[in-house]
């Protein structure tokens, strides 16, 4: 039996406590910051090290193996259910933000205005408030605000993460077909394409910050808006990091035809962000 | 087909103590470190119910202050569950999944250390608050807004260790479901598989499925009230209630991740010790696949008093209600297991034994709670209370305790001492019921729940329940004895530790070695548990 | 045998338990029409669970008894039964709709919307008191724990609360209610979650900060009846009790005079600290 058809059984790794050292530090860290003690933030930024170190080494340990081909079939589809059930719990992560978002546009808001069951609750409390949305709710918190329209930027940004799915699958066939010019080029134009929504978000938020008047917490709308455009903006963060690493990798021929499950992996998430940027775009600017 | 390769090709267990330990990737250690850790937080949770139960021992406020024991009953509930019979479970799993689909391990071993070793530092963490300004998490272990948000400096250390523990569940998970799909031996078909890795797969998958939502929850909290959102506040168009929403769709299927494995642990005892084969495989698999099915369309039952409209209410009523038919069918298969079996008693089937009736019961008082119209009445007082430890003590830590015994010999190589073991039953059994039995009573005669003093009428039940609590509680120190003893020394166990018992993991030698199944085992009929062609 | 000295306990501590109602131990059934559903729904439900507990325990005894190995059985082989599985699956939904069809009637009652009310009270839950406005009487007060019983209350008081009458039980302003009469109430809160909670009306119903919750009741029988808070609402929550003084109503007539006369006692007060 030659190596590659066993399961192979790394023996003993401290990648796992480093990363849990990170994890500890960074959230100490910020629960002291959010207690009002400055300092957290240093010890945060000692998690994020140590989390990446962590990152860097685990990945690294198991590009090494997996060059030296200590990777059977069976690994590999390990891997990759891994890989798919993680993706699958970040889609539960954000449906909680999606089930915030539809519940206060169909519950809470009509009933603060009076509607159905709140008749009273809008009569005794909030007299002369009427549902509509974008609200900040009843009580006007954080001041009148403007919405950024759909069909500006976001409609743009729709339009370039699109064309990134495009371009990481030209990758992918590139990858298959072994052509290792053109996987690097289409993995780039992916990054470049990340970099420019990222850039384009990052220039919504300032222009919501200091021309709309639409913060983090501008009542409900502002809430739902930037949590579920911010954490997807962190994704797709990740996303492009991870893209790059690839492209790297991709660079120095880590991939074949046969062997490239760090590819497909990232192109999977890509397309997790990818689709759930379309239900934001449809049900967070668009509706 | 495959088998394993080990990176310096040898197969001994790590020589220095942090090797072993530490930075183990082996999946009986990590199942080790997980049941001691589950035991190690039991006693603790255990010790806070303690304090509960003498603080309520007699009316008037003799021991602790008000807010001290609205700490104690939140923390006792959030390491009890998260901590001991949640990481019991995946200690059980570690343990024996790979042993019962014939893997040589566990699909991601590095990750398994990691989701074992962020624990023991949440949780350090998490008990860490109660000793900072403010004490610890008070408002319930649901962390309710807006009582919640009142929290002082340990709000948010609470919230992140969920964070935590929430990762570290979804990696187990993930880590589970791997190796039930790709890591049996040949042979090993889906509806081969013992019910014990069944129930898993199914428990897993609920598991990915609602801990990131509970983790979204809690952020929205961390945000309402660090950085001005109004998730939770009408004011700015939010709803206190929405909380209670996520926090339940996570919540209600959180009760069946503490069940289903213990209805794969019983469902593994009580063929053996009857001799017999599990009655109704098939119907068992399904209806556990129903049962997670349901458990995500009846999280509103835990909220019918909040001003619901009267569709919602009707239907989350209905939903409930459904979910006795599988559990019902799950009660049935087991009775007829037993049925014209050839049984003997040893203290895992008294286990699992107690387990089907006791839990049973806390299913009944649950399908009274389940009636809305009466739950206007049960919600918040101790019928209640009494509901979720009959299904969660008589249940889910019945059912560890069973697979402990049970198991016991296959990972020490020693039987434990049985009179003990009887000894321990029965003092439990008898003092569990002294302890949760007549709470159903101080429930319907009113007492809410969550209360550090109550009026003289609830004085008699309190009292027994305090004495009951008490020696459930020495019982349990006595358990740990008994298991320490076995770990120490005993009759060697022969691999087939049990008579009656079947599958894989009565093949290998007691104890297991550190490796089993290099290669894959060559599957034969008789190896498996449950046949579920033996029509 | 132990099992079945054990269940046979079991069952008469249940079987009693309408007999020793006064005891402690049962629901009551309380003084309106919504708590005699609840209690009569209760009931129902509670002896069909017995009875099939009493069924399956049984079956189960019997076969612990008599199929053991030291009496010599010898285990059966049969596995599996198509027949006996759809029997239980059938059996049990024939029995959920059989007590699905009362519930859902005695929901629709008491979620049913009245056409008329005769008062409405405004309810508000705050940490740890009540506030109860009397909508289209102009009466409002506080109502918090008594005196006697917080004094009791307090850690290492060193009196013995069993000397206090209706100790955590009694409020110094009673929330007083015509009988016979359709009363609604809008419950609200001011800063956490609350819940109003009388035994003797039937439900308890959250009081949300934010949002106004509605309930009826319609009292038939003049008394005292005793409730709590029911939604863990801070420190004090086990300490905010509830209690309605339901009078005649002319009693009632004669009381909301009387309140309106001394209304600047009755005006609701600033709110001091309490503990
Ligand atoms: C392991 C945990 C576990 C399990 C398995 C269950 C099982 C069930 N639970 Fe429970 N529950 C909890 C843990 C659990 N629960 C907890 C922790 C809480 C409180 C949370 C908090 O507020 O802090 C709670 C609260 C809770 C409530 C809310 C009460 C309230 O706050 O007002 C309700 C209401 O519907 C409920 C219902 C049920 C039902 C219908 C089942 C069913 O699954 C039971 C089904 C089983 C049977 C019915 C018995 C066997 C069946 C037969 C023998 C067949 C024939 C029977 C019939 C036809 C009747 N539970
Ligand atoms: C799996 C979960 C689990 C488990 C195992 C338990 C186990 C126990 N629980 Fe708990 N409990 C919950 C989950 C659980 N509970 C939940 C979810 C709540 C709701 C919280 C909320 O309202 O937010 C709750 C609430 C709760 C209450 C209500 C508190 C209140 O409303 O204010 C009470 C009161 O009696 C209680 C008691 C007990 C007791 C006596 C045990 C016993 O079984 C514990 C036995 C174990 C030991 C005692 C440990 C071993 C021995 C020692 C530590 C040595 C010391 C011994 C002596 C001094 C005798 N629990
Ligand atoms: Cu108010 Cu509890
Ligand atoms: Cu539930």
């Amino acid at each position: 039996m030659t190596t590659a058809e066993r399961y192979y059984v790394p023996h003993g790794s401290h990648w796992p406590i480093v990363g849990t050292f990170g994890m500890m530090t960074l959230v100490i860290g910020l629960a002291n910051l959010f207690n009002g003690h400055d300092w957290g933030i240093y010890l945060a930024y000692v998690g994020v090290a140590a989390i990446l170190f962590m990152l860097w080494g685990w990945f690294g340990d198991q590009i090494h193996e997996s060059l030296k081909g200590l990777y059977s079939k069976q690994v590999d589809v390990s891997y990759r259910m891994g890989m798919t059930w993680f993706i699958f719990s970040e889609v539960m992560f954000f449906a909680a933000f999606f089930g915030a978002l539809f519940y206060t546009r169909e519950y809470s808001i009509p009933w603060l205005g009076g509607e159905g069951a709140g008749a009273w609750t809008n009569f005794i409390l909030w007299n002369g408030y009427e549902a509509t949305w974008p609200s900040n709710g009843p009580a006007g918190i954080g001041g009148d605000f403007e919405t950024i329209p759909a069909w500006g930027v976001p409609f743009l940004n729709t339009l370039i993460l699109l064309t990134s799915g495009l371009t990481i699958t030209l990758a992918h066939w590139a990858v298959k077909k072994q052509k290792q010019l053109q996987q690097v080029v289409w993995l780039a134009a992916t990054v470049a394409l990340g970099a420019i929504f990222l850039y384009f978000q990052a220039h919504e938020y300032m222009e919501a910050y200091n021309e709309l008047n639409l913060t983090l917490s501008s009542g409900i709308y502002g809430s739902t808006f930037f949590m579920l455009t911010g954490f997807h903006g962190l994704h797709v963060t990740l996303g492009t990091i991870m893209l790059i690493v690839i492209t790297f990798r991709a660079a120095k021929g880590h991939f074949t035809p046969e062997n490239h499950f760090a590819f497909e992996a990232v192109a999977w998430y890509w397309h997790f962000v990818d689709v759930v940027w379309l239900g934001l775009f449809i049900f967070v600017y668009v509706l | 087909m495959s088998s394993v390769a080990h990176a310096e090709g040898h197969d001994h267990k790590p020589e220095g103590f942090l090797d072993r330990w530490l930075f183990t990737t082996n999946h009986k250690d990590i199942g080790t470190l997980y049941l001691v850790f589950s035991l190690t937080m039991f006693i603790i949770g255990g010790a806070m119910a303690m304090v509960i139960r003498a603080e309520l021992f007699m009316p008037g406020m003799q021991l602790v202050d008000p807010a001290f024991f609205n700490q104690m009953t939140t923390m006792h509930a959030l390491i009890m569950v998260f901590g001991a019979v949640m990481p019991a479970f995946v200690g059980l799993a570690n343990w024996m999944i790979p042993m019962m689909v014939g893997a040589p391990d566990m699909a991601l071993p590095r990750m398994n250390n990691w989701s074992f070793w962020i624990l023991p530092f949440a949780f350090t963490m998490l008990l860490s608050t109660l000793f900072m300004d403010g004490g610890a998490p008070a408002a319930g272990w649901t962390l309710y807004p807006p009582l919640v948000l009142q929290g002082g400096n340990s709000f948010a250390f609470a919230i992140f260790a969920v964070h935590l523990l929430g990762i570290s569940s979804i990696m187990g998970a993930i880590n589970i479901i791997a190796t039930i799909l790709n890591m049996r031996a040949p042979g090993m078909n889906l509806l081969n598989m013992p019910l014990f890795v069944w129930t898993w797969l199914i428990t897993a998958f609920l598991l990915i499925a609602v801990m990131p939502v509970l983790a979204g929850g809690v952020t929205m909290l961390l945000t309402d009230k660090f950085f001005g959102t109004s998730f939770f506040n009408a004011a700015g168009g939010g709803d206190p209630v929405m909380y209670q929403h996520i926090f339940w769709f996570f919540g209600h299927p959180e009760v069946y991740i503490m069940i289903l494995p213990a209805f794969g642990v019983v469902s593994e005892i009580l063929p053996t010790f009857s001799r017999k084969p599990l009655f109704g495989y098939t119907s068992m698999v399904y209806a556990s696949a129903s049962i997670a099915f349901l458990s995500f369309i009846v999280w509103s039952h835990h909220m019918f008093t909040v001003g619901m409209p009267l569709g919602g209410e009707l239907f989350f009523m209905y939903a409930t209600m459904v979910i006795a038919v599988p559990t019902g069918v799950k009660i049935f298969n087991w009775v007829a297991t037993m049925w014209k079996g050839a049984m003997t008693f040893e203290t895992p089937m008294l286990f699992a034994v107690g387990f089907v009736i006791m839990f049973t019961i806390g299913g009944f008082s649950g399908l009274m709670l389940a009636i809305a119209p009466a739950d206007f009445q049960y919600h918040d007082t101790y019928f209640v209370v009494a509901h979720f430890h009959y299904v969660l003590v008589t249940g889910a830590v019945y059912a560890i305790m069973a697979g402990v015994y049970y198991w016991l010999p296959k990972w020490t190589g020693h039987m434990y001492d049985e009179r003990l073991g009887k000894i321990h039953f029965w003092w439990s059994t008898i003092a569990v019921n002294v302890l949760f039995f007549p709470q159903h009573f101080l429930g319907l005669a009113g007492m809410p729940r969550r209360i550090p003093d109550y009026s003289v009428q609830f004085a008699e039940f309190n009292m027994i329940s305090s004495i009951g609590g008490f020696a459930f509680g020495l019982a349990q120190i006595f358990f740990v004895y008994i298991v320490w003893k076995t770990v120490k020394g005993g009759k060697p166990a022969e691999a087939r530790a049990w008579e009656g018992a079947k599958g894989l993991e009565w093949t290998v030698p007691s104890p297991a070695p550190h490796h089993t199944f290099e290669t894959p085992p060559e599957i034969k009929p008789d190896m498996i548990a449950h046949p579920s062609n033996a029509h | 045998m132990k099992n079945l000295k054990m269940m046979a306990a079991l069952g008469l501590l249940l079987a009693s338990t309408g007999a020793w109602a006064e005891y402690g131990l049962n629901m009551t059934p309380g003084v309106t029409e919504f708590s005699q559903i609840a209690y009569g729904l209760h009931m129902k439900i509670l002896w069909i669970c017995v009875a099939i507990g009493v069924l399956v325990f049984g079956v189960m005894i019997y076969s612990m008894i008599a199929h053991r190995k030291s009496k010599g059985a010898q285990p059966a082989q049969f596995s599996h039964s198509t027949t006996a599985e759809i029997v239980w699956t059938i059996i049990p939904i024939l029995i959920l709709v059989y007590m699905a069809y009362p519930a859902t009637k005695a929901l629709i009652t008491m979620e049913a919307p009245r056409d008329k009310a005769d008062l409405i009270v405004k309810v508000t839950g705050f940490q740890w008191r009540w506030r109860y406005d009397y909508l289209n009487e102009d009466v409002s007060f506080i109502s918090s724990l008594d005196a006697e019983s917080n004094r009791v209350r307090q850690l290492k008081s060193g009196e013995d609360p069993s000397q206090v009458k209706d100790y955590l039980l009694n409020v110094d302003h009673p929330l007083v209610l015509p009988v016979g009469k359709q009363v609604k109430f809008l419950l609200t809160a001011d800063d956490v979650i609350h819940s109003w909670w009388v035994p003797a009306l039937g439900w308890k119903r959250d009081a949300i900060p934010g949002f106004v919750n509605e309930a009826w009741t319609k009292i038939e029988k003049p008394g005292i009846y005793r409730g709590q808070c029911a939604e863990l609402c801070g420190r004090d929550h086990g300490f905010m009790p509830i209690v309605i003084k339901a009078v005649t109503p002319e009693e009632f007539e004669a009381w909301v005079a009387e309140q309106k006369k001394s209304a600047v006692a009755g005006r609701v007060q600033p709110i001091a600290d309490q503990s």
